[in-house]
């Protein structure tokens, strides 16, 4: 799915302003309230280290609507932002002090080890393979394949609606989702269309070429949302993506502060908040916060 | 260059797509093209100014964007080019009668660029009927189509068989874009699936969708010097 979120970055970075709003001034008064002084963390961690410089770097997509999108007001918002702002205050850092740089998916891995960012909440999806190179605090949220049909579709229900042969798919060229997709499929070429970006996709549905675009829900939620009231996902997510958040491989300190504070944000309902300023927007399926993998 | 053998049966498959593609493609390339050269050297201006705009717009327009006023024009204007769900010829092509219309877009855009070009091959060979061929013609009392069905378009034919088998192997080559238009399985859409999602190495790959090509392009520019030369002999 890495080829996936590579291939629509550029599609998804021309997304919906609308979204840009989410999530930025909700939580202005939590941030500083608890005083920098006031947190006590073991010396020599991680923790203290970010709390003596009152700064903390965070990696972040910027083309991401409904998790991490920097709009023209300079500001990236999201729900992976707002996670991060939660995770600062826990800190003792106010929201103001935390500096994001932009992460996109290639070089993720690369931002964490060279020490460029502390942590990394970029749609980030947890894999054995990236966990030889970093080690991830989490999930915090699970992605997956999902499907979006016309707003007054209502024949759509799952992949399985598929299975008939009657309905037609959209997806993008050699991506996952595609491949995924194929299984559930009656007769692929009557059924499957697959063109370079998503954009095209969608358009294709707009106009009724196709019943059906399948990706990442995080992808299709954007053009839920650029697309007021057009677009809708139907059904639920038939694939499983666990997004972590990313951070140095070896801090097992750092990483067990993170999962803590995570499932304090379930209990607390600032992750409910976080989820229904941002993403939530477009759907209002709040996720419960899925079990921390304490690996 | 395992991923050749592995993968046998996709570049099989995608060939064969491509083929139907691009017969189906010259077929309406060369109709169409030899009614726009019909129109261009009718004695009606209205015509001629009809076929003058369309070899002019069609030649100057890169075929990225008539395929994209084909894939998603026309669904804009609400066809789905289902007048191409010719009965007969769906059950040989079988892409041509289905749902998805984008194996048809992808006729159309093919077709209508190349038809320019076409044109201009036939209106060659027509200027290379001598004029007293049509001279003499009129002289005997045909009429302007009888003139052209039995005296100049045999003729021209002939000598345009060589520019126009140019034109219909570019067109062979520029079929590679109808796997980002929407054709599922064609060549270039084969190729794109294997690198990304199957992490099959490019080159091997690149390799092979090289080879389905020439094996189409490479006979048929053999059957071309063929036809040329046994004119240049019926000619001397």
């Amino acid at each position: 799915m890495r080829v996936t979120r590579i291939a629509t970055l550029a599609t998804v970075a021309a997304l919906s302003l609308t979204v840009a709003a989410c999530g930025g001034g909700d939580s202005d008064g939590d941030g500083g309230d608890t005083g920098a002084d006031s947190k006590e963390f073991a010396a020599g961690s991680t923790m203290e280290r970010l709390n003596q410089a009152q700064k903390i770097i965070i990696g972040t997509k910027f083309d991401q609507p409904g998790f991490g999108l920097k709009g023209l007001d300079g500001k990236p918002a999201g729900f992976d932002v707002e996670i991060g702002k939660a995770l600062a205050t826990e800190l003792g850092i106010p929201e103001d002090k935390i500096e994001y740089i932009e992460t996109p998916s290639a070089v993720r891995e690369e931002v964490i080890e060279q020490g460029k960012a502390d942590i990394v909440i970029a749609t980030y999806t947890i894999n054995d393979k990236r966990k030889e190179r970093i080690d991830f605090a989490g999930p915090y949220y699970v992605a997956g394949q999902h499907i979006m049909v016309r707003a007054d579709d209502t024949s759509i229900t799952g992949p399985d609606s598929f299975k008939a042969g009657d309905k037609k798919v959209c997806s993008v060229q050699g991506s996952t989702p595609a491949e995924t997709i194929k299984t559930y499929l009656a007769n692929e070429g009557q059924q499957l269309v697959v063109f370079d970006v998503y954009q095209k996709c969608a358009d294709a549905l707009a106009s009724g070429q196709v019943d059906a675009v399948t990706t990442d829900n995080v992808i299709l939620l954007g053009f839920v949302a650029r697309n007021e009231g057009k677009f809708k996902l139907a059904g639920e997510k038939f694939t499983d993506e666990p997004y972590g958040i990313g951070l140095k491989k070896g801090d097992t300190a750092f990483r067990t502060f993170i999962n803590d504070a995570l499932e304090k944000f379930y209990g607390d309902g600032t992750y409910e908040k976080a989820w229904k300023d941002t993403a939530g927007k477009f759907d209002e399926n709040t996720p419960t916060g899925p079990a921390i993998n304490r690996y | 260059m395992s991923v050749l053998v592995e993968h046998f049966d996709v570049f099989v498959g995608g060939f064969w797509l491509t083929f139907q593609l691009c017969v189906l493609a010259a077929i309406g390339a060369l109709i169409l093209g030899t009614i726009v050269a019909v129109m261009r050297i009718s004695p009606v201006p209205p015509l001629r100014w009809i076929g003058t705009a369309y070899v002019t717009v069609f030649r100057n327009c890169p075929l990225t964007i008539v395929f994209f006023f084909a894939a998603f024009g026309l669904p804009a204007l609400g066809s789905n080019a289902d007048f191409l769900r010719i009965p007969g010829l769906s059950s040989i092509f079988s892409r041509l009668g289905i749902d998805l219309p984008y194996f048809r877009f992808a006729i159309i855009a093919l077709s209508v660029y190349t038809a320019a070009f076409v044109c201009e091959a036939i209106r060659s060979g027509i200027n290379a009927v001598p004029p007293g061929q049509a001279e003499a013609a009129r002289a005997i009392g045909l009429t302007f189509s009888q003139n052209l069905r039995l005296v100049v378009l045999p003729q021209a034919w002939k000598s345009a068989i060589v520019p126009l088998g140019s034109v219909i192997i570019a067109m062979i080559k520029n079929s590679a874009l109808a796997g980002f238009f929407g054709l599922t399985g064609d060549l270039s859409n084969s190729a794109q699936n294997l690198t990304s999602a199957g992490g099959e190495p490019i080159i091997p790959v690149f390799i092979g969708i090289g080879i389905g090509y020439l094996i189409m392009t490479v006979p048929f520019g053999l059957f071309l010097d063929r036809v040329e030369r046994r004119r240049a002999v019926a000619a001397r």
